[in-house]
């Protein structure tokens, strides 16, 4: 199920600037691994390369290889839309469709890969919803809109739809940072879950959420503005917080820069 | 944006003087500038309520002796003969043309009117949306006369050869059937009105498709849809009642569209399907600029009276688009 | 794991058709195409192109079903669709400025913008359209002079002073006279104008009727230009002790002037268009009517109306060409009014 992700000198641009450059990272499966630095240091630009959301940017490309198992994500003949089928990801802000029923925002991404069958679909939403520990909280009004739900319940809707095609990676760009306290725990208790079945990143503001859940850390950051973003570390995250090999990433964690 | 138009300043009451201080910096003068300025205001704001009253008042007093006149019935009858010594006169030709002529311009303009909204607002490059929006919109910028003109020396023929086409080989229809002769027909009229239709229905459906958030264009993405899943999914569901809105604002237009049909239609006032012929049906619009001219003191009230109607119509189909759009501007703030 | 319909080559690869194939196929249905006309009955440029163009859609969502799957092949199709009916959006418009030029440069002389149809019949070649130019600048001059403040005054309400119910209200039917027809607001003002005070036809009446039509687009987009001007500005000058009048007046109506101006000159083009108000309120007349209370008067897309409607050559040459300056105008006004908002906008 589970797969693993290797970048090897990838560059990331918008347009002429160049984002983020020369990562050299490898993702092993099942593990979660969180992504750390200061505001626009290329974090996100990264995780958004991982499953191709980056080009949908107009301008934005990317150079340099990106190895699922061991496939190249770039390589010629392959399709954005299925490797965006294989990697899921949660985004920043809940975003279910607010056109849609929470049932049906759960079977989405079902429908769209042409699943059909009531009995399918219903199994498959239950089954998502019990994953992002929801299913307590909505089995009773499944045909009610998503968007009447509060944060965190929308956020692990998403949750729900992103897991419900059964991807094998899951990317989750701050999914708590428009979430109170309460749900943010919720969440990251899921991650923990999630991590037997899926490879997850996640970039995170929040540095006691990095060490709270994942198991490698990695810290981004720019020298400069305008300079691109370039990953200065990554390690098991009890390295990264303890002992840190970068002098930069420790002036970080401690809160001397960022 | 609301807030900024409606939320005075806080220190300030709404009529500028300064809430529960002590009023020294006001003179009286000034607060009366205010009072003056704020009524005149008011008083504009409520006159263009009244010109919509007074239509309608105007045109049924008008109406009213012609109607008394009548000797057919005004709501039930075809027949369209309001100078004659005994003047006879009913809606129903008039009113069936209007809306054929108008339902068929719809359909024929609506199709296109998406594809250019989502052509521009998620299929063109960005840096050319507006400019191509810009053109788009030029459609709607040459007048009625001019589309009647290229309609009726240019289209026409057009028109003419398409029309024995269909005849020929799906005339098993019910709209095309024909007795060979061809154009000045409801089909051509249809056609312009459908062209002038389309930028309207476009504009406003190309600002809808470009509201919708962009996160929820990613969700649907990151499922690993392909851009038309992208629009079936997060684009088309979001703009349908901007969509809706538009389409009945253009419908709108259609109907009350006046010289360009009366240019290109060989009128007649008859209930009739067969849109392919001359001499099939008429429009409430086209026949008063058409039957202005000659028309007799009760040929006029006749055709104020058919005015009233067409008022009648746009306005119920125009407050319910207004009323679609407004709900939805409500939804998404 | 779900069913993946979708054709796969190991893992992430997926088949393609290369953009050689879709080249090829374009070039094999117009071949396809041609033959069928060669053949069959069908003819004319305009059918080639449609048939030539549903073939291909057809062909080109079969060759892609197969090779790439349904779900790509959805959205070629409806990619090809898109662009084509932006295609088939500009046909129209590019053969109606063509047209209108190709026919209208034949009388676009110094006689058609200096004579007008005084003792001119249709058959007579000669004469021009002075006559309605004038009108069409006096009662379009007029309509504007009319529903400018009217109208400003309007927008004025809504956005600085209006709120509760009334307000939202007047914003609603603002938007609502948008949709009335424009032969509705000539009958409207020969109802209550005309036939009812017995003014008769003028000039000033078609002015009448055109304001209606005016007013409704100047509040529009002088409303949305007021909303634009930044509070802050506003409460600078109520906290320098200013009324508030004289702030809407000195500080916001200048700030969202050149917005104003644009909205004002899309309105003036809008309306220079009009005709069938006009024919019911000014009724056209053949020579110069000097001001525009002295009875009957046209306009210019009065007299493309009146001389199309001859069956005489001469005529018809003389509304085409009439239609080609006001076309010109128009655009002019649109190009203006759109330079006008690109060099100014507010708060950017």
């Amino acid at each position: 199920m589970a797969k693993r992700i290797e970048s090897i000198g990838l560059d990331a641009y918008y347009g002429a600037f160049k984002a983020i450059e020369d990562v050299n990272v490898v993702i092993e499966p099942k593990t979660i691994t969180a992504l750390i630095g200061p505001s626009g240091c290329g974090k996100s630009t990264f995780l958004r390369t991982l499953n191709r959301m980056h080009e949908v940017v107009p301008g934005a490309r990317v150079t340099g290889r990106l190895l699922l198992d061991d496939e190249d994500v770039y390589g010629p003949g392959v399709d954005a839309t299925g490797v965006r089928r294989t990697i899921g990801m949660v985004f920043q802000r809940p975003n279910p469709f607010p056109t849609m029923s929470i049932y049906d925002n759960v079977a989405a991404g079902l429908r769209l890969n042409g699943v059909k069958g009531k009995k399918v679909l219903d199994e498959a939403v239950e089954r998502s919803l019990k994953g992002a520990n929801l299913w307590n909280e909505v089995k009773d009004r499944l045909p009610k809109p998503g968007a009447g739900l509060s944060g965190g319940q929308q956020q692990r809707l998403c949750i729900a739809r992103a897991i419900a095609v059964e991807p094998q990676v899951l990317l989750m760009d701050e999914p708590c940072s428009a979430l109170d306290p309460i749900s943010t725990l919720a969440i990251e208790d899921l991650m923990t879950e999630l991590k037997d079945r899926f490879t997850i990143v996640i970039v995170t503001h929040n540095m006691q959420q990095a060490a709270r859940v994942s198991d490698r850390t990695g810290f981004f950051t720019i020298e400069a503005t305008g300079e691109p973003g370039r990953l200065v570390e990554i390690d098991d995250t009890q390295k990264i917080f303890t002992n840190p090999g970068e002098k930069r990433t420790e002036d970080y964690i401690t809160g001397r820069f960022g | 944006m609301s807030s900024l138009s409606t939320t005075p300043p806080p220190s300030v009451s709404p009529d500028g003087r300064a809430g529960t201080l002590p009023r020294t910096g006001g003179r009286s003068s000034e607060r009366r500038g205010d009072r003056v300025f704020r009524g005149l205001s008011l008083g504009a704001g409520l006159s263009l309520l009244g010109i919509i009253v007074a239509i309608a008042v105007f045109l049924v007093v008008q109406a009213v002796p012609a109607l008394r006149d009548n000797t057919a019935s005004f709501l039930t009858d075809t027949v369209w003969d309001p100078n004659a010594a005994s003047p006879a006169f009913g809606i129903v030709a008039l009113a069936f043309g209007t809306v054929l002529s108008s339902l068929l311009a719809l359909a024929m303009a609506l199709p296109v009117a998406l594809g250019v909204a989502l052509f521009i607002s998620h299929y063109a490059p960005r840096r050319l949306a507006g400019p191509l929006g810009y053109v788009v919109d030029l459609l709607a910028a040459v007048p009625s006369v001019v589309y009647g003109l290229w309609g009726i020396f240019f289209l026409n023929d057009k028109v003419i050869d398409t029309s024995a086409f269909l005849a020929e080989h799906v005339g098993w229809f019910p709209l095309f059937g024909a007795d060979g002769i061809y154009g000045r027909s409801v089909f051509l009229a249809s056609i312009v009105l459908a062209i002038m239709i389309l930028p309207i229905i476009a504009s406003l459906s190309r600002e809808v498709f470009l509201q919708v958030p962009t996160s929820q264009q990613e969700a649907a993405l990151a499922l690993g849809a392909t851009r038309w899943e992208m629009i079936r999914t997060a684009v088309l569901p979001f703009g349908k009642p901007g969509v809706i809105g538009a389409t009945m604002l253009g419908l709108g237009r259609a109907l009350g569209e006046t010289i360009a049909v009366a240019i290109v239609l060989s009128p007649a006032f008859v209930v009739s399907l067969d849109i392919l012929t001359p001499n099939s049906g008429n429009t409430i619009a086209a026949n008063i600029a058409l039957g202005f001219a000659e028309a007799s003191s009760t040929g006029r009230g006749a055709l104020i009276a058919s005015g009233l109607v067409l008022f009648a119509i746009t306005l119920v189909v125009n407050v319910l688009a207004r009323a679609i759009i407004h709900r939805r501007r409500e939804f998404t703030a | 794991m779900t069913s993946v319909r979708t054709p796969v080559i190991g893992g992430l690869q997926q088949a393609a058709l290369p953009r050689r194939a879709v080249a090829g196929l374009a070039a094999a249905v117009v071949a396809v195409t041609a033959l069928l006309f060669s053949v069959t009955d069908l003819q004319g440029t305009a059918g080639f192109v449609v048939v030539a163009t549903l073939l291909h859609l057809a062909a080109q969502t079969v060759l892609s079903r197969v090779v790439e799957g349904p779900r790509r092949a959805a959205d070629r199709l409806v990619t090809t669709a898109v662009v084509a009916a932006f295609l088939l959006a500009l046909a129209p418009l590019v053969s109606v400025l063509l047209y209108t030029l190709q026919n209208g440069l034949e009388r676009f002389d110094w006689d058609f913008f200096y004579r007008s149809l005084r003792s001119i019949g249709a058959r007579d070649a000669g004469g021009g359209a002075n006559h309605a130019i004038v009108g069409t600048l006096q009662q379009v001059g007029l309509a504007t002079l009319m529903s400018v403040p009217l109208g400003l005054l309007v927008a004025v309400y809504v956005v600085e002073y209006g709120r509760g119910r009334l307000a939202a209200t007047i914003r609603f039917f603002v938007d609502v006279m948008t949709g009335i027809p424009s032969i509705v607001a000539g009958l409207f003002v020969l109802s209550f104008w005309i036939l009812g005070l017995g003014f008769g036809y003028s000039g000033f009446a078609a002015a009448l009727a055109l304001t209606v039509l005016m007013l409704p687009v100047i509040v529009r987009s002088a409303e949305e230009m007021l909303k634009l001007v930044p509070n802050d500005l506003r409460e600078a000058s109520l906290a320098l002790g200013v009324p508030r009048w004289k702030t809407v007046v000195r500080i916001v109506l200048p700030t969202a002037l050149p917005g104003i101006v644009t909205g004002v000159m899309l309105a003036v083009a809008r309306v220079m268009g009009e005709t069938a108000p006009v024919l019911l309120t000014a009724f056209g007349a053949a020579s110069i009517v000097r001001t525009p209370f002295d009875g009957p008067q046209s306009s210019l897309p009065l007299f493309i109306y009146q001389e199309a409607a001859s069956p005489q050559q001469t005529a018809i040459d003389r509304a085409w060409t009439a239609a080609l300056t006001l076309i010109l105008v128009i655009m002019v006004l649109n190009l203006l009014a759109r330079l006008i908002t690109r060099r100014s906008k507010i708060g950017r």
